[in-house]
């Protein structure tokens, strides 16, 4: 079987799976929405009516506006840039060192192994807040920073499920065949490993990237990330929360925002998911 | 089979807690519990030692200093006889004779006397110890010195016990306001036997503190202690006034989340709240008669960095000042009662009215900010607002960044860190616009205008006149209250023409209070001596 | 295994040396030092401080004034709360962190393997669709939300249950329980499904069946040993990021737990509580990743010949 007829089985699979593609149509359309938001939205983000203060939605401001009197319909849409860009990137970057750390260390094994994880050790030990103060203060306000330092947390957890996997694989029949036919090593992860692990790196992945969207919220209250008054989905989440009693459209509809966005995400991933699986196309 | 597993949790959960079952401020009614919201976990509770609010809470009910706080509002007098039960003033406002209630007592039964007061001061000045805040007591002949090391012989400070009652006081200048300073608890007593018992005079860590071991004489003494959780004070049977204390117990909580202290509140676990989640605040003065805003003596202002390129022109200076729309943000922004500061000393403090202005006229701005030199050609590069993290600087930054930007068409950049990190930079300078926020100590409006004097070290804005400096060092030495307010007037003016600072707002205290809670009256500098307070249901 | 295990616990001692010292360091280059207040001290009171505090020599010198205290088993005293030592305050708030963790673990693991495992074996079932979406919602609600949602309901409008406290009323470890747990047992739920997935379409399963084994012993006896191996992978880390992540949950339900210490001494710049609290919790998480090893090897025997 070659790669060609392998991707258009899995594009031809995932084409049939209804929920999987209503998600990824709701994820395409998220991003262009995002894309086109200077165009499309009906305020600038940061424009405040401050004797208009916080009301609720109305014709003027479909989805109403936050305390200082500005429109949230276009903070959501300006919001939408920063999270889906944080959300995919960090979640990315995760995703990259997190594997690779793991299966290098699980396959490879032994002494390698040992310290490669307790590189990962010493890394999960460091007090984060004090990280991220260090990294303010010496490269002040960056997103691309806001990426690296969520990518340099995250990538911990992912590298301990890969390698735990890797090293459940690496004695199964079917990879010790491959060992001993003597398959390289960059096409036994390609071809064998990678494949087999797709599963719980789908699962974790999208288990990762709401997990991000929310740090991101949170660092940059902390003021590392974007900045004021820029808005994002997790710093407009975080202000609904503090005043979900007294305006509580602040909190629900970036809620309801970001809720339909991972559902739309986990349906896209999961189809995702069975449709580059080796064992469904058994089936 | 799912909801069975989920439940055995939860049993085991329900068995493993405590079996009383009303709500605390209810049981405290009946038992004169008092629940009290206090911030933070305290430092400690060493009154030589600790700064802060939270500690300044617990410390009213422990000990005790030559003074009280007047607890009427309406007495400008301010303080009223504490330890000491009266005492007589020279002429010339320079010394002080304190008599000693008699029956003043520590907690352990012992007398409270006069050289418990020199001893305790000589603690306080003792360098070593590496109290924050001695300068309290600079005001006595020789306390500099002492502390300084200039002077190495206590016997030469101005404090003395004349008897085992009598404590003599001398001034280096009449001070009108040193009463005031009597109740800060910098200036409160310890019991110096129980502290030695435990270290030398200067031992910071000493485990004097502990329940079981603290000594000292206030209505109340220390029960228990159990960190970021409570403390918990009873009624000091040894108090001289315990006749008329009627609180049993304070349970202070450390509630460092203001949610979830309203929350706490509201589900009637406390009848005091240390403060307010400030967007609730404009919907509670609608409907919540438990709110409470009172008057404190506060100032929310920024800090211009006046040694910077361009913000070392007063014009600018200026220019800044004239376009904030101070009426705005406290009607639209903060909402909570505050008032528009026009001064740097909060109005009416002890009878001080100083009649400076700062106008809010943006075409005037527009002018300085040209008179400086900028204009469409030579445009105002980018400005800096500093603050530490914290919603309500953040949303303030906010409305001052857009004001700036359309009245005086400037490009302002929020730049948030964490406090210490923006206590660093202000610091070292290295800030532009930087917010901040200055409560009294005492209540006089010199623990404002000595703030701005050159080489103080919380001056901070590089700013440096020494006209001003001369006016308010001028004014300490004067004993004539109504003269002395002349000098300061004319300081305070001085301050608002080169606008170092821009004021903002005066401060409020807002906070939620049980209706059970009786004798708890508004204070400005938000004291209130827990020997009056009693709860009563109406 | 039980070599393994020494090994390993052997291995602690750089992984925590490491920790401490860069932390160490770390904390000496971040700005701002623990006596700096808006009400500036003096000069002189500063140099007292500092000196009382031995901060006045070299970095150099501290550090290994640190570490052989260290060494000693002394975590030093707290610079932010004057009389308290590292060790004590730690002492004081371990029990109630470890308490809040073992029933949110408890709960996690109960209601996420559970939905997780029935949602795998019923997959594309409401079974299945019901558990997951209950998930998802659960991974969407941050911690920092479900708490105030929870205690608006139960606290305050129906007034079960108090709103706050640990130990203090009847019923307070309720909510917090839930809300620690809730988050995680989302995560569970998810990784054990698709743990659970990945191993039904194995041989081994389908030879398993093909013997004639009952689908319980199926599931039980084969399927959950591999299917779990994520969820234990996982749960390593999580124990221990749930010990120190509990911050959020301590802070809403105002809990006397260790996680407050944690996040406030590094605002604070209590040096000492710093280090203290971060090698402690180091090594609870090499602790935990271990036993988390050890219980993939046990589940997964055909591994184990690899180690």
């Amino acid at each position: 079987m070659n790669n060609n007829s392998l991707w258009s089985d899995a594009i031809y699979r995932l084409s049939r799976n209804k929920a999987a593609m209503l998600g990824g149509l709701i994820l395409i359309m998220l991003i262009i929405l995002a894309a086109l938001a200077p165009w499309i939205a009906p305020y600038s983000y940061s424009f405040q009516d401050l004797n208009l203060g916080a009301s609720p939605p109305s014709a003027d401001h479909l989805l109403g506006t936050d305390i200082l009197g500005r429109d949230l319909l276009s903070r959501i849409l300006y919001g939408a840039r920063i999270s889906l860009l944080v959300g995919f990137v960090a979640t990315g970057v995760a995703l990259v060192i997190g594997v690779t750390w793991g299966i290098v260390a699980g396959y490879i094994g032994g002494r390698v192994d040992s310290i490669m994880m307790r590189i990962v050790d010493v890394l999960y030990g460091l007090p984060f807040i004090i990280f991220i103060i260090l990294l303010m203060v010496i490269f002040g306000r960056n997103l691309w920073l806001l990426f690296g330092a969520i990518g340099a947390v995250e990538w911990l957890t992912m590298a301990r499920i890969v390698r735990g996997q890797v090293i459940g694989l690496k004695n199964q029949e079917f990879v010790m065949a491959a060992r001993a036919m003597g398959v390289s090593n960059l096409s036994m992860f390609r071809k064998h490993l990678l494949p087999n692990i797709l599963g719980p790196i789908a699962v974790y992945a999208t288990l990762t990237i709401p997990q991000v969207m929310l740090l991101e919220g949170f660092l940059s209250f902390l003021g590392l990330g974007i900045q004021p008054p820029m808005s994002s989905w997790g710093t407009l989440i975080k202000d609904g929360v503090e005043s979900m009693e007294e305006y509580s459209w602040l909190l629900i509809y970036p809620g309801i925002t970001f809720t339909i966005t991972l559902f739309a995400l986990n349906f896209f991933g999961d189809g995702l998911r069975d449709a580059l699986d080796p064992k469904t196309s058994d089936n | 089979m799912k909801n069975k597993l989920y439940l055995i949790p939860l049993i085991f959960i329900f068995v493993t807690s405590c079996s009383e079952s009303i709500n605390p401020v209810d049981s405290g009614l009946e038992n004169q519990i008092y629940h009290h919201g206090n911030g933070s976990e305290p430092q400690g509770i060493d009154p030589h030692i600790v700064t802060g609010v939270p500690e300044h809470h617990i410390l009213i009910s422990l000990c005790e200093g030559l003074t009280i706080p007047n607890p009427n509002p309406n007495d400008m007098n301010g303080y009223m006889a504490g330890t000491a039960e009266s005492w007589t003033i020279s002429d010339d406002g320079k010394e002080y004779i304190f008599n000693i209630n008699k029956n003043a007592k520590w907690s352990n039964g012992e007398p409270v006397t006069a050289d418990d007061f020199v001893w305790s001061w000589k603690r306080i000045l003792t360098a070593s110890l590496g109290s924050q805040y001695p300068d309290m007591l600079y005001y006595l002949v020789g306390a500099y010195e002492y502390h300084n090391g200039l002077i190495a012989d206590f016997d030469q400070v101005g404090v003395k016990s004349v008897d085992k009652h009598t404590l003599k006081v001398n001034l280096k200048n009449p001070t009108p306001f040193f009463l005031g300073l009597l109740s800060h608890y910098s200036t409160w007593p310890v019991h110096k036997d129980t502290v030695l018992k435990f270290g030398d005079i200067d031992d910071r860590n000493g485990e004097w503190t502990r329940p079981g071991n603290f000594v000292c004489n206030g209505p109340f003494q220390l029960k228990t202690w159990e960190l970021n959780n409570k403390i918990v004070v009873e009624k000091n049977p040894h108090y001289y006034d315990a006749s008329i204390v009627r609180l049993n117990e304070i349970h202070y909580y450390p509630v460092s989340n203001v949610m979830t202290e309203d929350r706490m509140f509201r589900a009637g676990q406390l009848h005091l709240t240390s403060t307010l989640p400030s967007q609730k605040c404009p919907i509670y003065i609608e409907e919540n008669p438990n709110l409470r805003i009172d008057p404190y003596m506060g100032t929310y202002f920024y800090r211009i960095n006046t040694e910077n390129e361009v913000l070392k022109d007063v014009k600018v200076r200026k220019a800044l000042a004239y376009s904030i729309d101070r009426q705005l943000l406290v009607d639209k922004v903060t909402k909570c009662g505050q008032i528009p500061a026009y001064s740097f000393t909060p109005p009416g403090s002890n009878g001080y009215q100083p009649n400076t202005e700062i106008p809010f006229d943006p075409i005037l701005a527009k002018l300085l900010l040209e008179e400086a030199g900028f204009s469409e050609q030579n445009p105002f590069p980018k400005l800096e607002i500093l603050f530490n993290t914290n919603e309500d600087h953040r949303k303030l930054a906010l409305a001052v960044q857009q004001m700036w930007q359309i009245n005086l068409g400037i490009e302002v950049e929020l730049v948030n860190q964490d406090w210490k990190v923006y206590l660093n930079r202000e610091m070292i300078g290295d800030f532009q616009i930087s917010r901040a926020g200055w409560i009294g100590d005492y209540e006089d409006p010199n623990t404002f205008l000595d703030l701005m004097r050159p080489n103080r070290g919380n001056n901070k804005t590089g700013w440096e006149n020494m006209e001003y400096d001369a006016l308010v060092e001028k004014a300490n030495t004067i004993n004539n209250q109504a003269e002395r307010y002349e000098l300061l007037y004319q300081a305070e003016k001085i301050l608002i023409e080169n606008m170092p600072v821009i004021p903002l707002y005066t401060y409020v205290r807002a906070y939620q209070l049980s209706p059970d809670v009786k004798g708890f009256s508004p204070h400005i500098l938000d004291h209130h001596h827990p020997k009056f307070i009693y709860l009563e249901r109406d | 295994m039980i070599s393994i295990f020494f090994k390993r616990i052997l291995l602690a001692i750089p992984v925590l040396f490491a920790v401490a010292s860069i932390t160490f360091f770390l904390i000496k280059i971040a700005p701002g030092g623990p006596f700096d207040a808006d009400r500036a001290v003096s000069p002189q009171v500063l140099k007292n401080l500092n000196e009382t505090y031995n901060l006045d020599a070299s970095n150099w010198e501290q550090y290994l004034d640190y570490m052989s205290g260290l060494m000693q088993g002394d975590l030093g005293p707290s610079f932010r709360f004057p009389g308290r030592s590292v060790t004590e305050m730690i002492a004081t708030g371990l029990p109630v962190t470890f308490e809040l963790a073992f029933y949110a673990i408890l709960i996690a693991l109960l209601m996420g393997v559970f939905s997780g495992v029935l949602a795998a074996l019923k997959r594309n079932t409401v079974l299945d669709f019901i558990p997951m979406a209950i998930a998802m919602i659960g991974i969407c609600v941050p911690t920092f939300l479900m708490g105030p949602l929870l205690v608006l309901i139960f606290g305050i409008n129906l007034e079960l249950l108090p709103v706050s406290g640990w130990g203090q009323l009847p019923g307070d470890k309720i909510l917090p329980s839930i809300t620690l747990g809730f988050a995680y047992a989302a995560y569970i739920a998810r990784l054990s499904r698709g743990g659970m997935l990945e191993v039904l379409n194995q041989d081994f399963i389908r030879t398993a069946r093909a013997k004639g084994l009952t689908e319980r012993m199926v599931v039980i006896k084969h399927a959950m040993q591999g299917g779990l191996i994520p969820v234990v992978s996982f749960l390593g880390p999580a124990i221990a990021g749930l010990l120190a992540g509990s911050f959020v949950v301590e802070t809403i339900f105002q809990i006397p737990g260790l996680g407050r210490f944690y996040v406030e001494a590094a605002f604070n710049r209590d040096y000492t509580m710093i280090l203290g609290t971060t090698i402690f919790f180091s090594a609870m998480i090499v602790f935990f990743n271990l036993m988390s090893d050890l219980a993939a090897l046990w589940l997964n025997p055909r591994s184990r010949d690899a180690s």
